[in-house]
């Protein structure tokens, strides 16, 4: 009895650990920077000087206390609450947001082996897909709740988006999952080390190209960012589903906006960027380790990297638009890309 | 038992179809504007909206309304000049040189060659400044905001050489009935010519963004056509007359100033959508910078005022050194310009169209009415149609390349 005792707290102070860690020191410190570091990249496309004013005495370290300045700012605004019927919902619309976003860190492998996974679930991909699709409704009851007709239409527009992508982006991945013959990430990362031909590393990216583009930008689009905004559409609905938030609210929409960013990174790390392999490095000396979680932060960012690129380049879609594209386009080059892989791998197996 | 049971369902599913029945086809009525993103310079749509389909459109404008044309009936023929800054507020010296322009054309004043080059330079100036805003605005409103930056920073590298012109940005108040304010300064064309580099490698980067963006085409494509019929019904001039199809420009074919000397094309569009607007308005800033070049090349010498001490002020030397100057001076500052009675109409070809000032005067020396034709308030007559039963989401290109200005549409 007292040495299941010990098991079980062990296993609860390792996860607990390892939550803090990951997702509170990890997730949570990239996105903060990520607040400052989307409006610094930005300017440097836009030949502006950017974020640059926060400062302690002369110290201002080219706006890097903007990550400081901003959440004081935002935690003393008045936390304005429109005229609505519902503001209880109004209230935990971030939260609904917010928490599934981080949940679905939990299975993300950082590194080999289950020091570096919160929770090493054979589930993996379809519990961030389950998690992570709850998000939905954090916009749509904010939306609703909000009492605003320029918020219902953004609220609208996003819940049909983002369930219309939402299958784009599981059919994308089905082939990857063929191919590895698993949904457990830590097991397709690792398999991702191997090498094809001797010498091309197996990734994801290189045995199945369309479905690392249709991935991107599904994703994009289930994050709702440019050019997949029409919820938002500043021009059009003033600022769409979250026009009414306003001080840590909105913060915290924002926040979970950055969040999902980064899962993005991660997840399309995991399945298409090796994961934490590094080609033609294996073994378990810690040096190899520290590379191999070093490395995986390096393609997070990469991809995260990637995703401001095309939110800064690209005007926005038209929501009539965005619908054709993800049923008429991207569905389709999923089924077919998932057919094509098909019948490839049974060739393989056959010969 | 069974038969009313069945019976009981059938009438139950019958309810639940007609409280289906019900819920449908509820339109939404909503307020865009006055203060909304969209809606710059102040214009309300009242919209009913059948989901994100615009099924009927109330537009209102006059939020901007400063009662300029009666505010010009208070002073002297040069003092209305001011007003004219702040009527397209995007370029303001085309309005500048359209107003002297009809006050010398009701009086008969042959302005120098000089000074009519000036006055091409700097419409074609404006030109661009306004041709740039009105291409990175639309940028900006389908979520380009680097493109928007892009055009921004073309427009500001123009805007110190207007301030360089005339010592203001947006108050330029340049033009004098009978000539200018002053001559153009030293190395003013080295620094034009070093502006409009920067302009021209802007935008480059502007067009590789947008022109053959997938995104960027499909929002302007076919949507808010204008068809030719209703173009010249509704009495639309520049960019949104040429982009239909109709060959019409003033600088060409009616043509002011000295524009017939100079070297351009008039830009046509085929479609009438906003797509062609907006390549229209591309072209026309290139047309504008190769002008302006030409400007340079061909400018005459000589001075920039009439001679006519009752037409332009003497020159300074004289006013403080001699009787005759003195007095000139003395009376065309209080009592004004002595414009012979008389009613005159005189149009300019500015940023978004024809900008015409019809006078009446009635020999006093200030003038007794003064009526503005702006181009967007006849172009704002066709917008309805352009945007009734297409998407919401089309409005926001729509409006842009009409390119409204509120100071002008309301005055």
């Amino acid at each position: 009895m007292h040495l299941v005792d010990n098991v079980l707290l062990n296993l609860v102070l390792a996860t607990l650990i390892k939550f803090v860690g990951f997702v509170l020191v990890f997730v949570m410190g990239v996105a903060t920077v990520l607040t400052w570091a989307e409006r610094k990249y930005s300017a440097v496309l836009q030949n502006r000087v950017g974020p640059n004013r926060a400062n302690i005495g002369n110290v201002r370290a080219g706006g890097l206390l903007h990550m400081l300045a901003d959440p004081i700012k935002m935690l003393t605004k008045e936390d304005f609450i429109p005229n609505t019927p519902n503001p209880i919902l109004f209230r935990i619309a971030p939260l609904l947001a917010f928490v599934p976003a981080l949940l679905v860190f939990a299975v993300i492998p950082y590194g080999p082996g289950d020091n570096f996974q919160v929770s090493n679930t054979s589930l993996g991909i379809l519990f961030i897909f389950a998690i992570g699709s709850l998000n939905v409704y954090g916009s749509v009851i904010g939306a609703w709740a909000s009492n605003n007709k320029w918020s219902l239409i953004g609220g609208l527009r996003i819940s049909a988006q983002m369930i219309s992508y939402e299958v784009a982006i599981g059919l994308s991945l089905c082939g990857i999952f063929m191919i590895y013959g698993s949904v457990d990430l830590q097991d397709i990362a690792r398999q991702q080390g191997s090498l094809i031909l001797g010498f091309i590393p197996a990734w994801g990216i290189v045995l199945q190209p369309v479905a690392f583009i249709l991935y991107m930008a599904c994703a994009i689009a289930e994050n709702k960012r440019a050019p997949f905004d029409v919820g938002e559409a500043e021009a059009e609905l003033t600022a769409g589903w979250w026009t009414e938030y306003s001080a840590m609210g909105f913060a915290v929409f924002a926040l979970s906006e950055f969040i999902e960013i980064i899962l993005i990174g991660c997840v399309g790390t995991t399945l298409f960027l090796g994961g934490w392999t590094i080609p033609f490095l294996h073994g378990d000396a810690w040096w190899i380790v520290v590379l191999e979680v070093g490395g995986f932060l390096l393609k997070t960012l990469f991809l995260i990297w990637l995703q401001m690129t095309i939110r800064w380049t690209l005007p926005r879609f038209r929501y009539d638009q965005i619908m054709r594209l993800g049923w008429r386009i991207m569905l389709p080059i999923a089924l077919l890309n998932l057919v094509v892989t098909g019948i490839v791998l049974t060739f393989i197996e056959r010969a | 038992m069974t038969t009313t049971a069945s019976q009981k369902l059938t009438q139950l599913r019958s309810e639940l179809r007609t409280e289906e029945a019900e819920i449908v086809n509820d339109k939404m009525i909503i307020n865009m504007g006055p203060s909304h993103p969209a809606t710059h310079g102040t214009v309300k749509f009242l919209l009913t909206l059948d989901g994100e389909t615009v099924d009927d459109v109330d537009i209102t404008i006059g939020y901007l309304h400063r009662g300029f044309e009666k505010m010009a009936e208070a002073g002297t023929w040069q003092q209305v000049l001011p007003y004219t800054d702040r009527l397209n507020y995007v370029s303001p010296l085309i309005n500048n040189v359209g107003y002297v322009g009809v006050v010398e054309k009701l009086w008969g004043v042959e302005i120098t060659p000089r000074a009519k080059y000036i006055r091409m330079l700097i419409s074609e100036l404006s030109r661009l400044t306004d041709h740039l805003t009105s291409i990175a605005a639309g940028a900006l409103e389908l979520g380009g905001f680097t493109p928007f930056l892009y055009g921004v920073e073309a427009r500001e590298a123009l805007y110190p050489l207007v301030e360089e012109l005339t010592g203001a940005r947006l108050t330029t108040s340049y033009t004098r009935i009978g000539g200018l304010a002053k001559d153009i300064p030293e190395g003013y064309e080295a620094h034009m010519e070093k502006a409009l580099q920067h302009v021209e490698g802007l935008v480059v980067k502007v067009d590789k963004l947008l022109t053959k963006n997938r995104i960027f085409y499909d929002r302007m494509m076919h949507t808010g056509v204008v068809t030719q019929e209703d173009a010249i019904s509704t009495g639309c001039t520049g960019v949104m007359l040429r982009c239909t199809g109709v060959d019409w420009d003033l600088r060409k074919h009616q043509p002011y100033l000295a524009y017939n000397e100079l070297d351009f094309d008039v830009i046509v569009g085929s479609r009438g959508d906003n797509y062609d607007r907006y390549l229209c308005r591309m072209e026309e800033v290139g047309q504008s910078i190769k002008m302006i070049r030409q400007i340079f090349k061909q400018m005459p010498g000589g001075p920039i005022n009439v001679g006519d001490w009752r037409v332009c002020l003497p020159p300074k030397d004289a006013v403080y050194n001699s009787i005759e100057g003195m007095i000139a001076h003395f009376k065309l500052v209080t009592e004004g310009h002595q414009v012979p009675p008389g009613e005159a109409y005189f149009a300019v070809e500015g940023g978004n169209g024809e900008v015409g000032f019809h006078i009446v005067s009635q020999g006093n020396g200030r003038p007794y009415r003064v009526k503005v034709r702006p181009p967007c308030f006849y172009a704002m007559g066709a917008l309805k149609k352009m945007i009734v039963g297409h998407m919401l989401a089309d409005i926001i290109p729509t409006f842009d390349t009409l390119n409204m200005i509120g100071g002008e549409v309301d005055r």
